[in-house]
């Protein structure tokens, strides 16, 4: 990895005067080409750069929204070992947020500029966590399905031509597995319990089922974005490629947890070799990410109030370390 | 050498502001790096935000390192980092692809020669 993970300035005269566009395009364009990575210092064009801040910045905020329906949970987790579990998987989501985060500062973003468009509501992040955790089977849906939903659109981010977020990814995509596995765990001992846990786990992957498809994004036709995205490989595969890929892997896995997945046009289709599956409430969709879903305002909020709350800390440390800095200065003075 | 620049955020191509003053008075920035087992060098992990490096380094743990990743950690103000230019045509690097010689795939007369 480069220790310089900062951006170059904008344009940077160089011996030679300014730098040649249709030349460095020409590099970038090679380098895509032959599966090259570009790293924060290279030449890139603007839409890229702002295509990435704008990606990233998304998906960080994804995983530090995310943190909250499951933190829902942690105070009343049904045992010891699930509550160490839920913890370390909910602080894993931040690290994955601050891994992201930093991925995107190497493109000239700043921290502070993030947290504000995301508490000022001008950043979005996933759809998905706009909805409620009402049962603590959620936490067993939202580890199999949105989790699972997460891990097929990340694995080939982890091949993103952008060497930042392909690295963030590698390290995100290692520490998911056991998001998933916990979460399937959860739903395997309640949909193999008392009558009343299977209903809440059927109940909590009714719930989750739709809302996961739409993770993928919209459909293919309606993406205008993607197409750009898989030429500069960022994205390797469009948004339908990818829900049918999660449709396919996640069937069998309903059928081992004896629960069913809403939908009545689910079957498979023996001349597509996949599964079918019915139409996506996209109306839906597009109230939730226009903040009409369920928790919009609460998730907003709820983050508001973190950082409103922190500021004094970060306030105070700022402070000691100033004056750290200034007595380490005068000591030095004193002794030379 | 054509301008060494630093690999600072106060390079920051949206906002021009420089790291460590912030609007809001943000933290600045640190890079951290992982000796993942003895006996291998430190590499780059990624970058943190810290107050000073008793904070970045209690955070890099935090962050970096909670599956046991690492056995040793270092924090590096990301503006303490003076970097080369990145490659171009005219490459900063190039001398070292004129000097073959320095590589023994140059020398073919050890060819067949046994321990050589």
């Amino acid at each position: 990895m480069h220790t310089a993970d900062r951006p170059a300035p904008a344009a940077v005269p160089t011996q030679h005067g300014q730098p040649d566009t249709t030349e460095a395009q020409a590099e970038f364009d090679a380098r895509i080409a032959a599966e090259g990575r570009i790293e924060p210092r290279d030449w890139m064009p603007e839409a890229y750069r702002k295509t990435l801040i704008r990606q990233i910045g998304q998906h960080a905020h994804s995983e530090i929204i995310g943190m909250q329906p499951e933190g829902n949970w942690i105070t009343r987790a049904p045992s010891l070992k699930r509550k160490s579990i839920l913890m370390a998987k909910v602080q894993d989501e931040a690290g994955h947020g601050l891994y992201l985060y930093s991925a995107a500062e190497t493109l000239g973003i700043d921290r502070d500029t993030m947290t504000e468009q995301l508490i000022e509501g001008t950043a979005r992040y996933s759809s998905i966590f706009n909805y409620p955790t009402p049962t603590w089977a959620d936490m067993g849906a939202i580890g199999w399905l949105v989790d699972g939903a997460a891990i097929c659109n990340q694995v080939p981010l982890c091949r993103a031509s952008y060497g930042p977020y392909a690295r963030a990814m590698v390290r995100i995509c290692k520490e998911e597995s056991f998001h998933q596995r916990q979460g399937f765990e959860i739903l395997y001992e309640l949909s193999h319990g008392t009558e009343a846990q299977k209903a809440m786990a059927q109940d909590a992957v009714d719930r989750w089922w739709w809302p996961s498809l739409m993770m993928f994004g919209p459909p293919d036709a309606d993406s205008p974005n993607s197409a750009q995205s898989m030429a500069w490989k960022i994205k390797r595969f469009s948004n339908d490629e990818l829900r049918q890929r999660f449709v396919d892997m996640t069937v069998p896995q309903s059928e081992v947890l004896g629960l069913t997945l809403p939908d009545p046009d689910l079957k498979w289709n023996e001349d597509r070799g996949h599964y079918d599956f019915g139409e996506i409430d996209w109306t839906e969709f597009k109230e939730v990410l226009k903040g009409r879903g369920p928790c919009n305002h609460l998730r907003i909020a709820n983050r508001k109030a973190a950082h409103d709350n922190g500021a004094w800390v970060r306030e105070a440390a700022s402070a000691y370390a100033a004056k750290q800095s200034r007595r380490t200065a005068d000591a030095y003075q004193e002794a030379s | 050498m054509t301008n060494p620049t630093t690999a600072s955020g106060t390079e920051n191509t949206t906002t021009g502001t420089p790291a460590g003053s912030t609007p809001t008075g943000g933290w600045p920035l640190w890079e951290v790096f992982i000796r993942s087992n003895r006996g291998l060098s430190h590499v780059h992990a990624g970058s943190l935000h810290a107050a000073d490096a008793r904070m970045a380094l209690a955070n890099a743990r935090d962050l970096y390192t909670r599956r046991s990743e690492g056995v040793s950690l270092w924090v590096v103000p990301s503006e303490q980092i003076t970097a080369s230019e990145p490659d171009s045509k005219d490459s900063y690097f190039e001398p070292a692809a004129d000097k073959v010689y320095r590589h023994p795939t140059f020398y073919t007369r050890a060819e067949g020669v046994p321990h050589l």
